[in-house]
Parts: structure tokens; C-alpha cells; sequence
């Protein structure tokens, strides 16, 4: 009987603060540090070493680079596991990640196409002839 | 606790048959941190909606100037280096806490107010220039969007530096109380965050602004 009510307590001990902050390590944070130094210094490099010389390709490359680093930032510096706060946190995290997708893809997508199907006067290269024959 | 240990002890056995299901659940114990975590989703939405303005009118320049006209790179790496800097000196503060050195920590922390102030300084300087070339907010709306989504993290890193001054008069007058260590856990998750949000921003809005 005794066991299980020491095991109870113990269970309501560590609350209080000590054992939620005690997983950080200076090994951790220096991990983190350098992965962020050098996929923060890639991308710049590459933008103003001009290295890719197409557009698009270099914007795919910096933002998987951006998103590696999001993802450094999150284990190194945060300490997202799959167990903190009993999973809670990477629940919300993950539902934040979902919103976050569908809005920004979503904002995106069918401005653009708002954009290319519905106001051909804002585009530049519109001949005076064009812009006479607009409806 | 105390009701298991007043209740007689035939009745405990009882009850011992029938929990079968508080036994091993491990809610949250401590609901600060998890709350203060669903805060800073809710504040990651609030940017997700500051960048999807900006990925939709981010190239709406109203015949004034590009991204790749404004933009000083150089700047802005400068201040990518300060709030990757003061993140690190903020993890440092962390461990000097788990060590219970008062001192030591509360300089890490003067030391990470001080990468941020000047992160701000760097980023007010920026906007001084843009307004001062006529490239304010209202000259078109890819300066709108631009000045509402790296404004708004300015304005998060300076009531980060708000709290944590505040923290740094708490810790100063009352020590390391468990409150204060949970407030220090609180700002280092902000703290960070503002840093992963700010990844996004000098991706997505400066490199990725001065491409043709």
C-alpha cells in the first residue's frame, strides 16, 4: 500500500518546476547554435554570391533551408519532443502547423489566380490598343 | 493526497481496483508552460495571416520601388546574427538558472536585452531610411504589408525586452523562486520564437524580396 501511495506522490512531485526545465544542456543549445549559423549563412551566401542563377530554384532552395532551421530552432532551442507536457504540446503545434499551411497556401493560390484571371489592366506589358478594347 | 492516506485501508483496496484509468495519465502538471505555448501558436497564426498578406501583395510595388531597390542585405544579416546571438546568451541564461546562479544568469539575460535592443536599433534605423526615401507604408501595398509584418515582430522582440527587464527586477529582488524560474522558462519560449519567426521573415521577405 505504502508503495503505491509513494509512487502517487512522487507522480504530484514534479510539478513544480524542477523537472520541466531541467533538460536543457549546454551540448543542446551549442548544437543548435552552430546547425542555425550555418543554415542561416548558406542561404545569404546565396542570394548575394547570386550562386543560382535561376529565380525560382533559389527560392526552393532558401526555403528548405528556412525550414530545416525552423525545425533546428524547434528541437534545439524550444525542446519540442513528442512527450513534453504529455504530447499537448506538440498537438497544438501541429494543429497550428496545419491552419498555418492552408492559410498561406490557401491566401496564395486563389489570390494569384484572382490576380491573372480578373484584373488584366494592372498587368505592365498592356498595349495602349489592350486597354482600349478592356470591356 | 491526503484523503488516500485518511480513507481506511480496506476501502483503499477497493479503490485501487477500480482506478484504472487515473493510474499511469500524465496530464500536464504544470499548465503554464502548455498554456503559454497554445499563446504563442495562437501568435504564429497571427503571423501566418502577416505573411500571407505579404506572399499575396508582396509584389504590388504601384510603380514604386522592389524589394531588390530597398533592401540592404548586408543589414540584414547583421541582424539575423544579433537575434541568433541573443537566443544562444538566452539558452546560457537557462543553464546558469538550472545551476541556481543567480548572478551569472541575470547577466546572460543583461547581455541578451542588449543583442535585442540593438536588433531593434538596426531595424528602426531601416525603417528611418525607408520613410526618410519616401518608401514609407503608405507608398504602396507591398511597403504596407512589408512595414505591418516586420513592425509587428519588432513590436514582439520590444515587449520581449519589457518583460524582460521586469523579470530581471523580480529575480533581483526575490531570487530564483520557482515563479520566477517558470517565468524565465515562459520568456525563453518567446524568446525563441520571436527567433524562428524571424526566419521566416528574413526568407521570405528580404532574400527571397530581392530576387527578380
Amino acid at each position: 500500500m505504502s508503495a503505491h501511495i509513494d509512487s502517487h506522490d512522487h507522480h504530484d512531485d514534479h510539478g513544480h518546476g524542477e523537472e520541466e526545465v531541467s533538460h536543457s544542456t549546454l551540448k543542446g543549445y551549442m548544437m543548435g547554435f552552430f546547425l542555425a549559423v550555418v543554415l542561416t549563412a548558406i542561404p545569404f551566401w546565396l542570394v548575394m554570391g547570386k550562386v543560382i542563377p535561376n529565380p525560382q530554384t533559389l527560392a526552393i532552395v532558401i526555403l528548405t533551408f528556412a525550414a530545416i532551421q525552423i525545425v533546428v530552432h524547434m528541437i534545439y532551442f524550444l525542446h519540442m519532443d513528442t512527450k513534453s507536457q504529455g504530447g499537448w504540446n506538440m498537438l497544438a503545434l501541429m494543429f497550428t502547423l496545419i491552419l498555418v499551411v492552408i492559410t498561406l497556401t490557401g491566401s496564395i493560390w486563389v489570390m494569384f489566380h484572382l490576380n491573372s484571371n480578373m484584373m488584366p489592366g494592372m498587368s505592365h506589358d498592356m498595349t495602349e490598343q489592350q486597354v482600349k478594347n478592356l470591356p | 493526497m491526503s484523503d488516500i492516506q485518511a480513507t481506511p485501508s480496506a476501502v483503499v483496496a477497493d479503490q485501487q481496483d477500480l482506478q484504472f484509468w487515473m493510474k499511469e495519465d500524465h496530464h500536464p502538471e504544470n499548465g503554464t508552460l502548455l498554456g503559454f505555448w497554445i499563446y504563442l501558436m495562437s501568435d504564429c497564426l497571427i503571423f501566418a495571416c502577416l505573411f500571407a498578406t505579404y506572399g499575396v501583395l508582396g509584389r504590388s510595388y504601384a510603380g514604386g520601388p522592389s524589394g531588390a531597390d530597398l533592401f540592404e542585405l548586408p543589414l540584414v544579416a547583421v541582424n539575423t546574427t544579433m537575434l541568433l546571438l541573443s537566443s544562444i546568451t538566452y539558452g546560457f541564461a537557462v543553464l546558469e538558472m538550472q545551476k541556481n546562479r543567480r548572478g551569472t544568469m541575470m547577466a546572460w539575460l543583461i547581455v541578451t536585452g542588449l543583442f535585442g535592443a540593438t536588433f531593434l536599433g538596426i531595424e528602426l534605423y531601416e525603417f528611418a531610411n525607408l520613410i526618410h526615401e519616401g518608401a514609407g507604408p503608405q507608398r504602396s501595398a507591398f511597403l504596407s504589408s512589408f512595414f505591418t509584418l516586420v513592425g509587428t515582430h519588432g513590436l514582439h522582440v520590444t515587449f520581449g525586452i519589457v518583460w524582460l527587464i521586469t523579470l530581471l527586477v523580480q529575480v533581483g529582488r526575490f531570487g530564483l523562486t520557482p515563479a520566477n524560474k517558470r517565468r524565465i522558462m515562459c520568456l525563453s519560449m518567446f524568446w525563441h520564437f520571436l527567433d524562428v519567426v524571424w526566419i521566416g521573415v528574413f526568407t521570405f521577405v528580404y532574400l527571397m524580396g530581392v530576387l527578380p
